[in-house]
């Protein structure tokens, strides 16, 4: 098997969520190599390394300064084709899932996608995702090589086992139709906090929480951990908290790795909106609301005594 | 100017949504709709056509023959034509099979703009645009959020993690709107009255220049093995708040890593 | 206390209105694409085929049925056990029973008498012989209707609701649609689309139980009957099961209540669907505890041994709820046409309560409907005249429709009266084919029935969600998505007794009424259009189009 990742690098350094893909990939064996695609971005070839890839391909020109996909896919393409890789995987993210398939229509190679497991068995590669809203898990393979996986986020922890990669220059080469695209302006950080879609940890508030001046506690968590806030039907209804932050069947749709729900009974409507959270931890009063038969954590108690004390815990040990 | 909307046929009351054990596929033999994200598609594509004055929007779709049925909302709101390809050898295309019909419908009607919506609902995730782009040769704009047009380019405002892109690019391009471009419009009763008498082709896959083995299963290069439960949460812990709740949910989230 | 002394803030005149420019026109307006509106359309096609003169005189569009549903099916519920007499006359010559949509024939059945914990086999009161009969979904058999009437040239029109009634010079016009796209305080939204007017030559009103353009017309052109009709909340599930149910049961008793006070006239259906089961509980409306809910009456009903055991390794795939016209005979309508207008099925109370049928009257009215409007296009006659549309009545009044409903006439004013002393009187009434007892009983209006207040809550189930479900749960379910900004299409006091709220809380199977300090609150995108508000002191108004439940095997 010889695998290559595709390593995303934002804000001057290698992402996480690449990091734990290479640590997937040289777990599950063979060569495994690495590709680093952008504008002066040699110098992090290093940390590539440091996850275990046996070697890093760095494709370093100026038209690969925008972080558009299909100049990287000329890229990939010609490095899969010449390097004989069988196999490709990326962590998913906007950029790396229009680059994914793309590459995977320019190879006509199998993509499967939303993977949250990579395993062999039985001498295949197989990988797991989820389906209908996340109550379905589904096997999924390939028929014929190369392979292209694109994982979901957070799935794979980075772990390092301290090596050192050659680093290898490629040759730029790029399609027309491919610099066609071109970034007017470039997105920077916003200082207001994670939307909800985007947010890792999403604290949201419930009826339970008695009135719209208590979403104060709501947001102080948030805020405390890094956070986005988000709201049930109910309290939007009540006009306590915008339409934009709900969450539900006629709201939004959210799996961040931690949802921490406040005064929220968790029925269906709601709960087919936030049921793909990695974990979930519920704070209620009344001991039978549906919540706590999915909840991995469940808190039968008044929020408004825990969740101001759970702050209070969150930033000293931050500050720590 | 053309546009061209590539709209899905899905599996309608998500409530009923179920996989097939057999083929280990979506079950697809209920009754269906247009995809509710395609339909942030259609209404951009009007509102495009309007602001130009004049052109045309075709919907462009890969499914079976009662598509047809569900695509007719997009001609009540508005659009033209529906070109449909239907045929029993696409059943079962993957990705790859899926883009390669796709753009030989797309290459047939040559329009100057190509709009996907967000994602399917019956399968989300779904990245088929930029593989289109890519068998289409032209530049793509994804998850757009605000879109513009002033003689031969467009300009979107993307969506990414870290805020708004704003990219341009040269018609003919191909363009994947999120589902917060647009508050799609209500057909009115004209619409949906008229809907019915617009062109609504079916197309085969010869019509095309495909041949059986390159679309379908055969042409597929991913499977499905199997169909399992989603992993366990885990067990589901109760506690009961005696003062010191505070304390276990921190304990609870240093254990599992989150902060 | 009764709920009547909180009436709902509704005027029918509010929903008349005069035709204004610009008009869509089209020949012969349908109103709900249930199985009365579809049978209509369907004859229409059938006649219109060999008539084409006349078909040139009703247009571009001769036959059109509104549907206010996402799709026709969308919101039909019924058992169903249905006979197929009408369906065999609309299809003659075209399709056999064998070929629609059925779930096969009744093999068996049979009746049980409940207690908590026995099912007792009595003998099948004689209303209530289905041999020879089909068992169906609704929602799928109307779903097949429609494929056929738009073969036939109809054009259904679905998510558009009929708001007002358009009256002009003493006829019936046609409708104007509703609006979409206004918020919850009726603002206009950036995608708001205005209803339209449109206009007929004739107007079928086929809106099903509590139709609301049929109320407005019955008071506009002072049709109403004798008798106010009343009426029974059925809520009903589907379970996909291991092993299949051999035969069409219905049951009495328990969980329901006979005393007098209770005034709990009902039962439950439990009917095979091939490899599936339905069970529903129907109950009267007349019923005076404010804690009786019939959701939950229906969770109950299915802890019962005998019911649990049918269940048992099954799941349940849908989910519904809907009200069934009950006064039969004596709250049809004095007359069901008047200028411009005609009205069947359901909405006109067409329904045989004590052998729980309605669908093929309703499909024998439509047909007779079309029949009828076909019959005023006639050269030499027009539509417009007074009295043109008086064939209508006269060939119900000639048909079976009108000699069932007849015979059975003074049984369920009898159940009103408690089940043993009911039971006495329907015998009396089947063994002397209606001549006993004699003259006609008096009906109520539901929401005229004094309240008590029991504690019959107490023993409802607690949702498990396996064999249990919780309303919201089950609104899930139905499919309903109607979007939460949407305008509240239910008109209702709001600041009542403790007493009321508490009455409609129960009484609504979607949790749309909520106790609160005041009065009640009201979520009513929550709501499946059911009409059980209606029956019991609030007043139903069609929501946008295209909202509420979206049920496929109801």
């Amino acid at each position: 098997m010889k695998t290559l990742v595709f390593l995303e690098d934002h804000g001057g350094a290698l992402q996480k969520d690449s990091l734990g893909v290479l640590s997937r990939a040289v777990s599950l064996g063979g060569e495994v190599e690495a590709v680093l695609i952008g504008s002066g971005v040699d110098g992090l070839a290093a940390d590539a390394g440091r996850f275990g890839a046996a070697r890093v391909h760095v494709a370093d020109h100026e038209r690969l300064g925008s972080p558009l996909p299909q100049p990287r896919v000329d890229v990939l393409a010609k490095l899969v084709r010449d390097g004989g890789f069988d196999t490709v995987v990326f962590a998913a993210t906007v950029l790396s899932a229009d680059i994914a398939a793309g590459l995977a229509a320019r190879l006509d190679a199998g993509l499967n996608w939303d993977l949250t497991d990579l395993v062999e068995h039985d001498g295949r590669l197989v990988g797991k995702r989820p389906a209908l809203g996340d109550s379905v898990y589904v096997d999924v393979g390939w028929s014929s090589s190369p392979r292209i996986a694109l994982i979901r986020s957070g799935t794979f922890e980075p772990i390092e086992s301290g090596g050192s990669a050659e680093v290898v220059k490629v040759e730029s080469e790029f399609e027309e139709f491919s610099l066609a695209a071109t970034m007017l302006e470039q997105a920077h950080e916003d200082s207001e906090g994670p939307s909800i879609e985007d947010a890792d940890i999403i604290v949201a508030g419930g009826r339970g929480l008695g009135g719209p001046e208590n979403f104060a506690l709501v947001e102080e968590l948030a805020k405390a951990l890094g956070g986005a806030v988000a709201a049930t039907r109910a309290v939007v209804d009540a006009g306590w908290y915008p339409y934009s932050t709900q969450v539900g069947q006629t709201g939004k749709t959210v799996a961040p790795k931690l949802y921490i729900a406040c005064g929220i009974s968790g029925a269906i409507q709601h709960k087919v909106g936030m049921q793909g959270s990695g974990l979930i931890v519920a704070i209620n009063k009344d001991p039978n609301a549906p919540i706590f038969e999915y909840a991995d954590l469940g808190v039968v108690g008044d929020l408004h005594e825990i969740v101001p004390k759970l702050t209070e815990l969150v930033r000293a040990r931050k500050a720590a | 100017m053309k546009i061209a909307v590539c709209a899905k046929y899905v599996p309608d009351a998500a409530a009923h949504l179920r996989l097939d054990p057999e083929t280990k596929r979506l079950d697809r033999s209920g009754e269906g709709a247009l995809n509710q994200f395609d339909v942030n598609a259609v209404e951009e594509a009007l509102r495009l056509k309007e602001a130009g004055g004049d052109g045309e929007v075709v919907i462009v779709s890969l499914g079976p023959e009662r598509a047809l049925e569900a695509m007719r909302k997009a001609l009540a709101m508005g659009a033209d034509r529906v070109v449909l390809v239907s045929d029993e050898g696409a059943e079962g295309s993957d990705l790859v099979a899926t883009s390669r019909i796709l753009a030989a419908a797309l290459e047939r009607e040559s329009p100057d703009l190509v709009l996907f919506g967000q994602q399917a609902s019956d399968s989300d995730g779904a990245v088929l645009w930029a593989a289109v782009a890519d068998r289409l040769r032209r530049p793509l704009i994804s998850q757009v959020a605000e879109l513009s047009r002033e003689d031969g380019r467009v300009r979107g405002k993307r969506q990414t993690e870290y805020g708004y892109d704003v990219i341009e690019a040269p018609l003919p391009a191909v363009i994947a709107v999120s589902d917060a471009i647009n508050e799609p419009r209500y057909p009115s009763l004209k619409g949906i009255m008229g809907a019915k008498k617009k062109p609504q082709e079916t197309v085969s896959l010869g019509v095309l220049g495909l041949e059986a083995g390159a679309v379908g299963e055969a042409g597929s290069a991913t499977q499905v093995y199997a169909l399992g439960d989603p992993p366990p949460r885990g067990e589901t812990r109760k506690i009961e708040d005696d003062g010191t709740a505070a304390n276990a949910i921190l304990e609870f989230l240093l254990e599992k890593r989150v902060i | 206390m009764k709920p009547s002394d909180y009436p709902p803030p509704f005027d029918p005149s509010e929903f008349v209105a005069l035709p204004a420019d610009p008009e869509i026109e089209v020949g012969i307006l349908i109103v709900g694409a249930g199985p009365a509106g579809l049978a209509c359309a369907i004859r229409l096609g059938q006649l219109l085929e060999d008539a084409p003169e006349i078909a040139e005189r009703l247009g571009d569009v001769p036959v059109a049925v509104l549907e206010k549903g996402k799709q026709p099916g969308s919101h039909l519920l019924s058992g169903a056990v249905v006979n197929p007499v009408s369906l065999r006359t609309l299809f003659k010559g075209r399709f056999r029973a064998e070929d629609m949509p059925f779930f096969g024939r009744v093999e068996h059945e049979a009746v049980y008498y409940l207690t908590a914990k026995r099912a007792m086999r009595i003998p099948a009161p004689p209303t209530m012989h289905n041999s020879g009969n089909f068992v169906a979904s609704l929602s799928q058999l109307g779903r097949w209707l429609a494929e056929q009437a738009e073969e036939g040239g109809a054009t259904i029109l679905p998510e558009t609701a009929a708001s007002k009634l358009l009256v002009a010079d003493g006829r019936v016009r046609g409708v104007q649609t509703g609006d979409r796209g206004r918020g919850r305080d009726g603002e206009e939204l950036s995608n708001f689309e205005p209803g339209s007017d449109v206009v007929a030559q004739v107007t079928v009103l086929a809106e099903g139980t509590q139709g609301h353009l049929t109320g407005v017309a019955l008071d506009r052109f002072g049709l109403e009957g004798e008798s106010p009709q009343v009426w029974a909340l059925g809520v009903k599930e589907v379970w996909r099961v291991p092993k299949p149910l051999d035969r069409v049961i219905h049951t009495m008793g328990w969980p329901l209540r006979g005393g007098k006070r209770y005034r709990e006239f009902g039962g439950s259906f439990i009917y095979p669907m091939g490899d599936m089961v339905t069970l529903g509980m129907v109950v009267g409306l007349d019923y005076t505890d404010v804690e009786l809910s019939v959701h939950d009456l229906l969770q109950e009903l299915k802890t019962h041994p005998f019911v649990r055991k049918m269940l048992d390794g099954g799941e349940r795939v849908a989910w519904g709820a809907k009200t069934i016209p009950e006064g039969g005979f004596l709250s049809l309508p004095k007359r069901l046409h008047a200028p411009g207008l005609l009205i069947c099925g359901d909405g006109a109370g067409l329904v045989n309560v004590p052998a729980l049928k309605g669908i093929h009257y309703a499909v024998e009215s439509g047909r007779l409907a079309a029949e009828a409007a076909f019959a005023s296009l006639q050269l030499g006659e027009t539509p417009t005249r007074s009295g043109a549309l008086a064939g209508y009545d006269e060939s119900l009044e000639k048909s079976f429709v009108w000699e069932d409903l007849k015979r059975v006439r003074n049984m369920r004013p009898a159940f009103g009266r408690g089940f043993w002393l009911g039971g006495a009187v329907a015998s009396a009434a089947t063994a002397t084919r209606g001549k006993v007892p004699p003259g006609d009983a008096s009906l109520e209006p539901d929401a005229d029935q004094e309240l008590i207040s029991t504690d019959r809550a107490a023993s409802y189930p607690t949702a498990d969600g396996k064999l249990t479900f919780d309303k919201l749960s089950s609104v899930f379910l139905s499919g309903n998505k109607t979007r939460d900004d949407a305008p509240n299409h239910i008109r209702l006091r709001t600041d009542v007794p403790p007493e009321v709220a508490k009455l409609w809380e129960n009484l609504c199977p979607a949790r749309v009424y909520e106790v609160v300090e005041g009065g009640v609150e009201v979520t009513a995108s929550n709501c499946v259009q059911c009409g059980a508000i209606t029956a019991k002191g609030g007043r139903l108004t069609p929501p946008e189009g295209g909202s509420g439940p979206e049920y496929t095997l109801t």
